[in-house]
């Protein structure tokens, strides 16, 4: 087990240490650096100018010497400016985490209680009308582009409230406050729970044609405990891999809910900072975004050992 | 006796030789299946015809006609600019065929290439693939695809490249694995005992193998990739102006004038829905019919 995790840890760092290099080499491969975005906005021709600027910024070195001042930052704690507002990297994405965190985790928590009912209600229906329903349901969350779902709440919203949900920092009620959250939540989070159901669907169907299913059946156990104890607790364990994998694609859905939404989070913020060719904030949030997908993974497969007495791991 | 077993073989498909007859039996089969194939036909047909099955033409800006509900002169209405939004959602069609099938060959392409020299030479090339295939699976496909988009510039070429890339260490990973059993199996040995080279073994008797698995991930990747262009261009990086991309509509003024002008928002969004709901059920149907380990 410590030869493993030494091994899988050793293995995360080099993918990381990857992600950083591939990122950073990337955005200098951007046509236009920021100090020729500053010049064109600001109107300046000074080339004297443009090269002390260039130089205050760090972007007159090589893009190695570069890339060995950002990681050594890194490690430091010391992630950089920000070229828009001056301020330090970190003060800029500290306070964006939690506005991100608590709806990713609620996207999660609704995708997860919606997805896994559904699942076995389709499973144990199999080919009934409702799990045809449910499933052509499920094949229709996962066809939506989430912005457009976002969009289309947001004109439901409207048309029947007269109000938006679009963020505000001082919701006046408390259930402003829940629906500021829970709306985008359950818009980015539709997707994963259609994914969350047909998993859960499969899985279930698997589980429920093994003998020990049918054994608790002959035994006399009724319907619901065979369903949910002896044969959920056994699929939701290729569940667990796609909730974590899923980690991956719910990011790709908040960066656009939090753009349609007007969420002041870390998403929208790292589509504005590519835009502006912010490159301290793209890559620092690129590899927060990585780290998270790794650890998440990483997670995943110690939780999976632990669910599954039949999983050793680093054998 | 006699009819009802014959009844029964035809229920089966067992008389279904003929092409056609094997094709009814696939559509009775697996409808759903059908109907995504049907639904990706219209769309190409759609896409190749655009000139002849629209009268207006998508870029023609009209300020006297802008914001036109859905009626007569513009089906689906028109957007602020006076341009028709029924023309555009068929030449955008274009776009998204375009961006998904040319994202989806050149991810599957480069992953088959990879996939198979890694599984089947092994070693220390394939310890050091597997870790970039690690790095670029550590990155969702968005975020992937954003900072290659934004590297690249904006442009049809770019936005497909920005897309295949992310993509590559699926269909790669499919591959490997699949090479990894087969080179196991006692017909590759046998060709291997005949003196066949390496690279004949490799492209005669491992690739047709895998195309059953490769099939089934392209026909997903093909819903991810529309779906991850209209993302691209709604938020401004993807595929630019004047082209009518999909999700580019959305983005430009639909959110200012969803609450006076719902068409803006609603045509061409159903019409990416659309397109991604009828390859999921094409994808569906062909993993049931090619990947039967697999069956949901």
């Amino acid at each position: 087990m410590t030869a493993y995790l030494v091994r899988r840890v050793g293995l995360m760092l080099l993918t990381l240490l990857g992600i950083s290099i591939i990122i950073f080499v990337l955005l200098r491969l951007v046509p236009g650096n920021m100090v020729d975005i500053l010049f064109d906005s600001a109107g300046m021709v000074d080339p004297a100018e443009k090269t002390r600027i260039a130089a205050e910024l760090g972007l007159d070195k090589s893009i190695p010497e570069q890339y060995l001042v950002w990681i050594s930052g890194l490690l430091h704690g010391d992630l950089g400016f920000s070229y828009v507002s001056e301020k330090s990297a970190l003060r800029e994405i500290l306070p964006r985490i939690p506005v991100t965190a608590r709806l990713a985790l609620s996207a999660i928590a609704f995708a997860v209680l919606l997805g896994v009912p559904f699942g076995v209600i389709s499973a144990v229906r199999q080919n009934s009308a409702i799990d045809y329903g449910l499933r052509v349901i499920s094949l229709a969350g996962l066809s939506m582009p989430s912005f457009w779902l976002g969009l289309m709440v947001l004109m439901g919203f409207a048309a029947l409230t007269g109000t938006l949900p679009v963020y505000t920092e001082a919701p006046k009620t408390t259930l402003d406050a829940v629906l500021l959250v829970a709306v985008p939540a359950m818009t980015v989070g539709f997707r994963s729970s259609a994914l969350i159901m047909r998993l859960t669907r499969s899985a279930m169907l698997e589980v429920l044609r093994q003998d020990y299913v049918r054994t608790a059946r002959a035994k006399g156990a009724g319907a619901g405990r065979v369903n949910f104890h002896h044969a959920l607790r056994n699929a939701l364990l290729p569940v667990i891999t796609v909730i974590g994998l899923e980690t991956a694609f719910l990011i790709g859905g908040l960066i656009v809910t939090e753009t349609v939404f007007n969420i002041p989070g870390l998403a929208r913020f790292l589509v504005e900072s590519i835009r502006n060719r912010d490159y301290p904030i793209v890559q620092n949030l690129v590899m927060l975004t990585a780290f998270i997908v790794v650890m998440i993974n990483f997670l995943v497969d110690l939780l999976y050992a632990a669910l599954d007495p039949r999983v050793r791991l680093g054998a | 006796m006699a009819e009802t077993y014959s009844r029964e073989l035809h229920r089966a498909g067992a008389d279904a030789t003929s092409r056609l007859a094997r094709f009814r039996l696939l559509l009775r089969r697996y409808p759903l299946g059908a109907a995504g194939a049907f639904i990706l036909v219209v769309f190409v047909l759609a896409a190749i015809f655009a000139d002849a099955i629209t009268l207006l033409d998508p870029l023609k800006t009209n300020a006297p006609e802008k914001l036109l509900r859905p009626g007569g002169g513009h089906w689906f209405g028109s957007d602020v600019m006076g341009r028709d939004i029924y023309s555009r959602i068929i030449y955008g069609a274009r776009i998204s065929l375009a961006v998904s099938l040319g994202a989806t060959a050149i991810g599957s392409l480069l992953g088959v290439a990879i996939g198979l020299a890694s599984g089947y030479l092994g070693g220390n090339f394939d310890l050091f693939v597997q870790r970039i295939m690690d790095i670029l699976q550590a990155l969702p496909l968005l975020v992937l695809a954003l900072v290659t988009s934004a590297a690249l510039g904006p442009s049809l070429q770019n936005t497909i490249i920005a897309i295949a890339i992310p993509m590559i260490p699926a269909s790669a990973r499919v591959i490997r694995a699949n090479t990894l059993s087969l080179r196991e199996a006692a017909y590759i040995e046998a060709a291997q005992i005949q003196g066949m080279s390496e690279w004949r073994i490799a492209l005669r008797h491992i690739l047709p193998n895998t195309v059953a698995p490769l099939i089934v991930l392209a026909t997903a990747q093909l819903g991810s990739a529309i779906l991850t262009e209209a993302s691209l261009s709604f938020l401004g990086l993807g595929v630019p102006e004047p082209a009518p991309s999909w999700g580019r509509m959305l983005s430009d003024s639909a959110a200012e004038y969803m609450r006076t002008a719902p068409w803006l928002v609603i045509f061409p969004g159903a019409a990416i829905s659309l397109m991604v709901f009828g390859t999921n059920l094409l994808g569906d149907a062909l993993r049931d019919i090619l990947d039967p380990r697999q069956r949901g």
